[in-house]
């Protein structure tokens, strides 16, 4: 076929697509080149030199992850040269490594540590440079702790920063040897545009760009007596936790992640899936309510279209590059404030706590809700909403730590009262699920019937394209949103900050006439979280999107406003979606910010 | 051993030659006539690394791509180099010339000069020339405008795609290749990327004819070159002189009569002994250079010279792969311990296997162009590097 090249590696024949790298007809071979700065997610760099390999007839080694595979090329992966040129590469990486592995985070999940171990390396071969360097370590952070002493300059972070979120809060400063992976100005990352959504962090293959963890917090919590510890976990984790502990990834672990928190010793397991529900009530009552004063009051201070609110990531995204823009968002908090929120109030009443004793943990595939917990705006209950936020990794540390079987783990259920929940709360978790579990409620709410797709699913929706929209067209509605008859409601989704970017300029230049987006800060939705498991592939993002709506498809209950304990919180506490009580502990506001 | 003589040459500071005639005479030919006068001419790049630039240009005219660019590198960072400051003062219009000459045989309406940041002092007589060229370019009816951007100071914006980078207004890292500037240069457009002393001297084979250049020099370095003379010498400056000579003869000429050793092609050239003077080359046979040739006596210690090249390196290299950020420190850091005899002499050995890998598997020129100077003065001056 034209379009195909063959090429020989470690002379065996291999024929790829043209345009494929070495490294990828590699690859097809199972033949594995090491590699440090390549990553599936981001645009080719080709700076670690990691990688490279011999071609017969050239003088210099090329990098097999950046050079096209060409007709008659004859590769060596492992020839002498490559290994003494690799050996020296992973040696200079070392050199200017603080490789105090013991005190590192990252220990045995690092991949410069996997390439030193690999090539046995007993003595080193340079001099220390360490001792040379005022190597600094931002800490200011509540998301995320970077660490130049760790840094090996392979840049993922920052192609990841400017590629995928269209932020660029990290960047390259200076050159030679004083080149350094910093902030504008060298400000604090807590002080730049990062949204902490810990894309760099999941993609950082060493302990230069870590989450904050709040291990010992919790640990702390979970041992005083005095406390009563409660756990919500968020959509996403089910799918992806199991990854950490020995899995596939696309395990489903609902089950056995509610037996591992009780044997942790968590006083509640509850689910954020819950509040996500809760967050579909509001949320669709509030777009209700703004089509309303919009189509009917002709009320032109109503922001349409309106913004999803549940990903931190993307709300400081827009706080800090389309402050004009704030109206728009829901004034919905994330369920995960939703639920600190009421675990302070409502749990505690039914419950029989003291609130002042009550700490909130919350599990998430994220790190940007650690950020969030700590927004000033979110002691609606009279305390630190959320006390501790932590990433689907930190728990799998903490299983591991006590010691717990994960695998062998019986499924168990969530306690109860905000730990029942539908299927429209899980798919919160993949991109386009927040759209589509809003739209099986306000679909149901204005007309009367079940939104018309087979089985619930609204496939326009769902997939992985950066932006995706779908127009449903409400006929036959209700006597009480006659307004809406014929109305053609217009949607979007997008997922990951670069499609967020392009999503809003074409809003702000008025090419886009939508009433309803979502936005996910990470790409793939919160299934490809900052503090989802690593690593995080398109692949693993597929995998673990298919569990989610396989989890969704078998829960009984579909539908959010069918949920019987949301149900039953607007019955003897909340009273009614947008009720002054929802206004003062389900919704916030939002703060302007500077583009630094 | 060489069969050339030193011989000096007077074409690209040559004042008898009407600039604006030759430039609406090579106009009027055909794009390939051009191109075959280059080719013909065998001019290699004398930026230094010596690709063919009827080649270079080829490539790019056969490119389908309807926006084409060429680019006038004069970001002269070599240490030891000063000879483009010296064509852009005296003879810009050459310069612009055999721009537009190269535009003719490309497709390109657009030229740009990537002028060293210190060379600030050159621009506003160079946008005076500019205005002056424009004009003859309207009367001839050529559609070529040319703009000069200046660059930041930073030595790797000289590499040629890193140039690129700077001019669009990022970072000066350079990338992976392939693709090369004739295919996806500046703006990721087919560009021809040349250094101000090829684009004169297409300029003025235009005008002699390549039969004349091709007199000149020998068969693998043809016609002359400007070279940057300094150091222990008594008539520093800046010379044209055939390609194709025995170092000895220049040495003879420009020596103070010690010297011990003549560093060809600046810090990323070669460090050329006294005992090899004789069966050098001066030439892409032998050792090619960018023009530099800086001669030490043997008063100069070559520790400092090649620590000198190290740090120049060391803080030169963007920094972005391995091999040329972590090598440099480690070369400097090597050589200073053993020196200060806190690392044996053997460690020499480890630091030049290191030098080869740079050598080998640096992304760019920069990192790759390290061991020479390195390999050349370490083997050469081993005491020196010791004691």
């Amino acid at each position: 076929m034209a379009n195909t090249v063959n090429i020989k590696i470690d002379g065996i024949d291999v024929s790829v697509e043209a345009g494929k790298t070495v490294l990828d007809a590699a690859k097809k071979l199972n033949i594995h080149i090491p590699t440090l700065c390549y990553h599936e997610d981001l645009c080719v760099a080709g700076n670690c030199r990691v990688c490279v390999v011999e071609q017969e007839g050239v003088n210099n080694l090329v990098a097999s992850c950046a050079i096209p595979a060409q007709k008659g090329m004859v590769i060596h992966t492992n020839s002498h040269k490559v290994r003494n040129a690799r050996r020296h590469v992973v040696e200079l990486l070392l050199s200017e490594h603080n490789a105090d592995c013991t005190k590192c985070y990252k220990n045995t999940k690092c991949e410069l540590q996997d390439l030193a171990s690999e090539m046995v390396i007993n003595e080193h071969m340079f001099m220390d440079l360490v001792p040379d360097k005022n190597y600094t370590t931002d800490k200011q952070s509540p998301s995320i702790i970077k660490d130049d002493s760790k840094c090996i300059r392979c840049q993922r972070c920052v192609r990841t920063c400017h590629d995928l979120q269209h932020v660029s809060a990290l960047g390259v400063a200076y050159k030679g040897d004083h080149m350094k992976i910093s902030t504008f100005f060298e400000h604090p990352m807590y002080e730049v545009v990062c949204t902490n959504c810990g894309q760099c962090v999941n993609r950082c293959p060493t302990g230069a760009l870590i989450e904050k963890n709040y291990l010992d917090e919790v640990w702390d919590a979970i041992y005083d007596e005095d406390k009563h510890v409660i756990v919500q976990t968020a959509p996403a984790t089910r799918i992806a936790l199991g990854e950490d502990l020995g899995m596939e990834s696309g395990s489903i672990v609902t089950g056995k992640m509610a037996a591992s928190l009780r044997r942790l010793g968590f006083d509640s397991v509850l689910d954020t899936d819950f509040s996500a529900d809760l967050t579909i009530m509001e949320e669709g009552t509030e777009l209700l309510t703004r089509l309303k004063k919009a189509l009917v009051d002709k009320d032109t201070s109503v922001k349409l279209p309106m913004f999803t609110s549940c990903s931190p990531g993307w709300v400081k995204f827009l706080e800090h590059t389309y402050p004009d823009y704030l109206d728009n968002l829901s004034t919905c908090k994330s369920p995960q404030q939703m639920f600190g929120a009421l675990a302070k109030t409502y749990y505690a009443e039914k419950k029989g706590l003291d609130p002042d004793k009550i700490v909130c943990v919350s599990i998430m595939p994220c790190t940007a809700k650690k950020f969030e917990a700590n927004r000033p705006e979110m002691r609606d209950s009279g305390y630190q909403d959320v006390d501790m936020g932590l990433t689907t990794r930190e728990l799998a540390v903490m299983i591991k730590q006590a010691g717990i079987d994960f695998q062998e783990l019986p499924d168990e259920k969530f306690d109860s009262l905000m730990g029942e929940s539908s299927g429209a709360a899980v798919i919160f978790g993949a991109t386009g699920g927040v759209m589509e579990a809003a739209l099986r409620t306000a679909y149901e709410i204005v007309t009367g019937r079940e939104v018309p797709f087979k089985n619930l699913n609204i496939t326009a929706v769902r997939g992985m394209e950066g932006v995706r929209e779908a127009n449903i067209k409400l006929e036959n509605v209700l006597p009480a949103w006659s307004f809406l008859e014929g109305v053609e409601l217009k949607t979007a989704v997008a997922h990951g900050l670069t499609n967020a970017h392009q999503i809003m300029e074409a809003i702000h230049k008025g090419e886009a006439n939508y009433h309803f987006v979502e936005v996910m800060g990470c790409p793939g939705g919160c299934i490809g979280g900052g503090g989802q498991p690593i690593p995080t592939t398109p692949e693993i993002r597929r995998k673990r999107a298919e569990a989610i709506y396989r989890e969704d498809e078998g829960m009984a209950v579909r539908k959010s406003h069918e949920n019987p304990e949301v149900q039953q919180i607007y019955r003897e506490f909340l009273g009614e979606p947008l009720s002054d009580k929802s206004h003062w502990l389900l919704h916030t506001h939002y703060v302007k910010r500077k583009r630094v | 051993m060489p069969d050339k003589k030193l011989k000096r040459v007077d074409i690209i500071f040559n004042e008898d030659c009407n600039c604006n005639e030759v430039l609406t005479n090579s106009l009027k030919k055909s794009k390939d006539e051009i191109l075959k006068e280059i080719l013909d001419s065998g001019l290699r790049g004398r930026g230094g690394a010596g690709f063919p630039t009827g080649l270079k240009w080829k490539f790019a005219s056969q490119e389908a791509e309807k926006e084409k660019y060429v680019v006038c590198n004069a970001d002269e960072g070599e240490p030891g180099t000063f000879k483009d400051r010296e064509i852009l003062t005296r003879v810009p219009l050459k310069v612009f010339g055999g721009m537009a000459i190269c535009a003719k045989v490309i497709g390109a309406k657009q030229g740009y000069v990537y002028l060293r940041g210190e060379y600030q002092f050159l621009k506003a007589d160079l946008e005076k020339s500019l205005e002056e060229f424009h004009a003859v370019l309207k009367d001839i009816g050529f559609d070529f405008q040319i703009k000069i951007t200046m660059g930041a100071g930073a030595y790797i914006c000289g590499e040629e795609s890193a140039l690129f980078e700077s001019m669009e207004g990022n970072r000066g890292e350079p990338r992976n290749k392939p693709p090369y500037p004739t295919v996806s240069g500046f703006r990721n457009k087919p560009t021809v990327i040349n250094n101000v002393e090829t684009l004169v001297d297409s300029f003025m084979i235009c005008r002699i004819g390549s039969q004349k250049f091709m007199e000149l020099g020998t068969t693998d370095s043809r016609g002359s070159k400007l070279f940057s003379i300094s150091g222990d010498t008594p008539i520093a400056g800046i010379y044209e002189l055939e390609l194709g000579m025995a170092l000895e003869d220049f040495v003879e000429e420009f020596g103070d009569g010690d010297t011990k050793a003549v560093q060809v092609g600046g810090a990323s050239g070669f460090c050329v002994p006294r005992k090899k003077f004789k069966e050098t080359i001066i030439g892409f046979e032998g050792v090619p250079t960018g023009g530099s040739m800086m001669l030490f006596n043997s008063s100069r210690s070559m520790y400092n010279v090649l620590k000198n090249y190290v740090e120049f390196f060391e803080e030169e290299s963007c920094g972005q792969c391995t091999p040329c950020r972590v090598g440099c420190q480690q070369l400097k850091k090597g050589i200073e311990a053993i020196k200060k005899g806190e690392k044996s002499a053997s460690y020499l050995k480890t630091l030049q296997k290191l030098a080869e890998t740079m050598k080998v598997s640096s992304k760019c020129g920069l990192g790759q162009s390290v061991a020479n100077s390195f390999s050349s003065i370490v083997d050469n001056f081993k005491e020196e590097m010791i004691y």
